[in-house]
């Protein structure tokens, strides 16, 4: 099943410009060591790593643990050369596995 | 008097009516919960591409393009949560904006109704609230909302629980004090449905009280009671005139 997943980025940016690609996440980053209201331990259900590239060029990678909250938010900068196509790919328990992208305009 | 000063006395009038909870020196002591968070916190809500909130926001736009466009525009929603509870003629009773989205639902989408606190009717709520974002609370005034605002009322005074606190002891007599490092707000709702850090998700109005009553160890009443509609009526009453910040982000 598809998470939610928020990209921000400008739509434009200048020839060598410092964007900020700001990223979140609709999960429940559920840590496997909770009990449920039966008293059994959930099962761990979090995301695992994310990988961007931009034009097929890595441009962040993260991988996730137990100790980060519910509905990951993260950023990282990136240099606008050229136009192009920002993917992000998710992974995780149950089989997640997603990609999303987002357009970036050079002018 | 001439016309001008009673002008004047009436505008004083208006002014007063609408600040509601005006202090004694006649201007308005009411703070919103936003003003006691962290810098930090306070930029999660600011900033919509940082509110968690948003991912129920973009959710409710989908749901709302699915179902609801048929009838109503965007933009003829603006405002309808800051006036909810609002009378419900067909039923004679006031209704929450969770009620008004699955009665609805069940009476012209011929759509089954939202659990309380779904994803689904949180999402609906969000993206309906964000439309009246920046208006004034504007408290539906249908007179026969009446009694059920004055219950309202009688329930925030009333103590409950083991602890036996009332609402009103905590959020009128102390707002501003601390309660374990925690400060106490005056209890406005100006931002629901709110992104809690402490749930890690999004949560309505009733499951906000339904957290205190818990904490003066008092039985909750049930998502969707009367007690509950009644509450939501007098505390947006009381919060008439304030700016509505939905979706909020609280501590």
């Amino acid at each position: 099943m598809n998470i939610r997943v928020l990209i921000r980025l400008p739509a434009t940016a200048r020839p060598g410009e410092v964007v900020e690609v700001r990223l979140l996440l609709q999960h429940p980053m559920e840590t496997g060591f909770r009990p449920g209201a039966d008293g059994r331990t959930v099962p761990r259900n979090t995301v695992r790593r994310i990988e961007a590239s931009f034009e097929g060029e890595r441009v962040f990678a993260a991988d996730l643990f137990p100790a980060i909250a519910a509905n990951p938010y993260l950023a990282f900068a990136l240099r606008a050369t050229r136009s192009g196509t920002l993917a992000v790919s998710i992974e995780g328990d149950n089989g997640l596995a997603q990609r999303e992208t987002a357009v970036l305009t050079v002018t | 008097m001439t016309r001008a000063r009673l002008a004047m006395a009436g505008l004083a009038g208006a002014l007063a009516l609408a600040a509601g909870a005006a202090g004694a020196a006649g201007f308005d002591t009411r703070r919103s919960g936003y003003e006691d968070m962290s810098p930090s916190t306070q930029a999660l809500q600011r900033d919509d591409t940082q509110n968690p909130a948003m991912l129920w926001v973009s959710d409710g736009e989908q749901r709302f393009a699915a179902d609801c466009l048929r009838c109503h525009s965007v933009a003829s929603l603006r405002g309808v949560a800051a006036r909810h509870p609002a009378w419900d003629a067909a039923s004679a009773k006031p209704v929450t904006l969770a009620a008004r989205i699955n009665l609805c639902r069940t009476r012209h989408v011929k759509a089954p109704a939202l659990a309380a606190e779904s994803d689904g009717l949180l999402a609906l709520e969000a993206y309906l609230a964000l439309q009246s974002r920046g208006q004034p609370l504007a408290p539906d005034g249908t007179l026969a909302l009446r009694p059920f605002r004055a219950q309202g009322e009688r329930l925030f005074q009333q103590r409950f629980g083991q602890l036996e606190f009332s609402c009103a002891q905590c959020h009128d007599d102390n707002a501003g004090r601390r309660l374990a490092g925690a400060p106490i707000p005056q209890a406005h709702p100006t931002g629901y449905p709110i992104y809690r850090l402490e749930w890690q998700g999004m949560g309505s109005l009733q499951r906000r009280l339904r957290n205190c009553m818990s904490g003066v160890r008092a039985e909750p009443f049930a998502y969707g009671s009367d007690e509950f509609t009644a509450i939501e009526l007098y505390l947006k009453q009381r919060a008439a005139g304030m700016v509505m910040e939905s979706p909020a982000v609280r501590p």
